[in-house]
């Protein structure tokens, strides 16, 4: 007998299931090593709190219970923890050092392979100093690289105030600012350059605004960034550069990558944000950044910053880094 | 400079070229000449799909398997049609330079002369439309404020109005012959459409050199 499940979930069976567990294991390892205690929450919270994170965002799953209370499926791990944090924590025994794994649920387009259900594992940081707080996070995210055996992985690191603040230093606003902010986020360049000469800005600008989405390497292109002008840059590239300073202090910038292109589609990042790939696999394995102004939401005013990973995609790239690692032998 | 010049070491393999089948061949190999690329093998009458040359492979397809492979990483690299690219608009690939050929338009068509469209309009409240590209056309009429009824069609669009299914086409067109010999007409032009140069997410970070160095060859040839 066949009884379907529905599209975009699946069954573990044993042998997966294992090598998940030894995943997982190793990972809430590395965290709990540096002092980031596991957390759970409940996967249904009220639709208000997750709306916090994602603006009520046509892809997660709402429903009403039985007194009529609008609830939401998580769509997120960061926004529930947000919560926890201000709820259940003084705020004068910060910081605070949580770690997750837990599934997330997002609506999905039919026939694309994508997930309903995704297991995200990951770290906050909440209450720790700026940029302090997001060289640690940045070394705990080496570490879990390192501890699911992704020694080619990179990371891709950026900074979400960048565009916002060029686009007001253009003069661009409003409707225009969030269309060519659309764009970034899918980075679709034409679209860009096209969005940007409608709203009137000058061809030679407007060049710039594209050349800068391209640059990403190591510091030469803060130095590239700065070449191309404008306080918006200076300021970000000032940010990113204090950063990436720091992790070469600590000797952990080698696979950190300076990316002015990168943007995060969750609207609650501020500052600096990462993104994670691994050349074995063509998708982004999770990413994060700051989030200073999430916490003011809840009623606490902490800095923050996190990141999330995606626990299928993580072993997904294990397995195909062991597969190539076996063929090269 | 810590590190990152390592990332090219860490790419696997020559970087993988999708190639439009079709209408855009021509034009995307003789781009990929400009552009120093060999493309002598692909030109002969070989039945294979996949060409290795100038330290590149070059993966030939459907234009509208381009944003498949490239989203997914089968290829780090490709080009298509913009219509494809909309009509996809969910597939999360950088589109990198627009290369100027393979220069079209979307239009809504109707039959030369009758108001098939305009009494189905004022007398149903609604259009039918037939079309190849739905949700192309979704957006535009929604976005204009009428209500349609999209039949979706896999083959030759004009035939519809022609036998009664549907009151006018949505499709591409580029010299317009096809619907001037099939008694049709444009009545609206929805969206210019050229080749575009896409990218996998993963691989324009990681093999940052090489898509950069492709890109300015592409945009120097296209020029």
């Amino acid at each position: 007998m066949i009884h379907p499940i529905p599209p975009g979930t699946r069954d573990v069976l044993p042998d997966e299931m294992r090598e998940l567990r030894r995943l997982q294991r190793a990972l809430v390892d590395v965290f709990e090593d540096r002092g980031y205690g596991e957390v759970a929450t409940p996967a249904i919270e009220y639709d208000e709190v997750m709306a916090v994170g994602d603006g009520r965002s046509a892809r997660s799953y709402r429903f009403f219970d039985e007194s009529g209370e609008l609830l939401a499926l998580r769509s997120d791990m960061t926004v529930p923890i947000a919560r926890l944090v201000a709820t259940r924590f003084p705020p004068s025994e910060a910081p605070h050092r949580l770690c997750y794994l837990g599934s997330t649920y997002r609506a999905v387009l039919p026939q694309r392979g994508q997930m309903r259900e995704l297991v995200q594992v990951g770290v906050e940081l909440i209450g720790a100093s700026p940029a302090e707080g997001t060289v640690e996070v940045i070394e705990v995210l080496e570490a879990a690289l390192d501890a699911a055996g992704l020694g080619r992985a990179v990371i891709g690191l950026g900074d979400a105030d960048l565009y916002r603040q060029l686009l007001e230093e253009l003069g661009v606003e409003g409707e225009a600012k969030e269309s060519v902010l659309a764009s970034l986020a899918t980075h679709d360049l034409v679209g860009i350059e096209e969005k940007l000469s409608e709203a009137g800005i000058a061809a030679e600008q407007v060049q710039t605004s594209v050349a800068l989405t391209q640059l990403r390497g190591g510091s030469e292109v803060l130095e590239q960034a700065r070449g191309l002008g404008g306080a918006a840059v200076e300021r970000a590239t000032a940010r990113l550069s204090e950063t990436y300073e720091a992790l070469e202090r600590r000797g952990v910038a080698d696979r950190v990558q300076i990316d002015l292109g990168l943007l995060r589609d969750l609207g609650y990042y501020s500052g600096a944000i990462v993104e994670v790939y691994d050349p074995a696999l063509g998708h982004v394995l999770g990413g994060g950044g700051r989030y200073d102004g999430l916490m003011k939401h809840f009623g606490v005013d902490l800095s923050a910053a996190g990141f999330g990973l995606y626990l299928e995609r993580l072993h997904l790239a294990q397995m195909e880094e062991s597969r190539r690692k076996g063929e090269a032998r | 400079m810590s590190g990152f010049a390592g990332a090219e070491a860490r790419a696997d393999g020559p970087l993988k070229l999708a190639v439009p089948r079709g209408a855009l061949l021509g034009e995307t190999l003789d781009l990929l000449d400009a552009a120093g690329v060999d493309t002598a093998e692909l030109r002969g009458d070989s039945r294979s799909l996949i060409f290795e040359t100038s330290g590149m492979t070059l993966v030939t397809m459907r234009p509208s398997d381009v944003p498949t492979y490239v989203e997914s990483g089968a290829a780090d690299v490709g080009i298509t049609g913009k219509d494809v690219l909309l009509e996809q608009v969910d597939r999360l690939v950088y589109e990198l330079l627009d290369l100027g050929f393979g220069r079209c338009r979307m239009v809504l068509a109707a039959r030369t002369g009758a108001d098939r469209l305009g009494e189905a309009q004022r007398r149903l409240g609604m259009m039918r439309i037939a079309t190849k590209y739905p949700r192309i056309a979704e957006r535009y009429f929604e976005s204009t404020g009428r209500q349609v009824e999209l039949i979706e069609v896999k083959g030759s669009v004009e035939l519809a109005p022609l036998v009664g299914l549907g009151d006018g086409i949505v499709d591409l067109v580029a010299t317009g012959r096809t619907l001037e010999e099939n008694e049709l007409e444009v009545r609206e032009e929805i969206v210019e459409c050229t080749a575009r140069f896409v990218a996998n997410r993963v691989a324009h970070k990681l093999r940052a050199a090489e898509i950069d160095e492709l890109t300015a060859k592409f945009r120097e040839a296209s020029a």
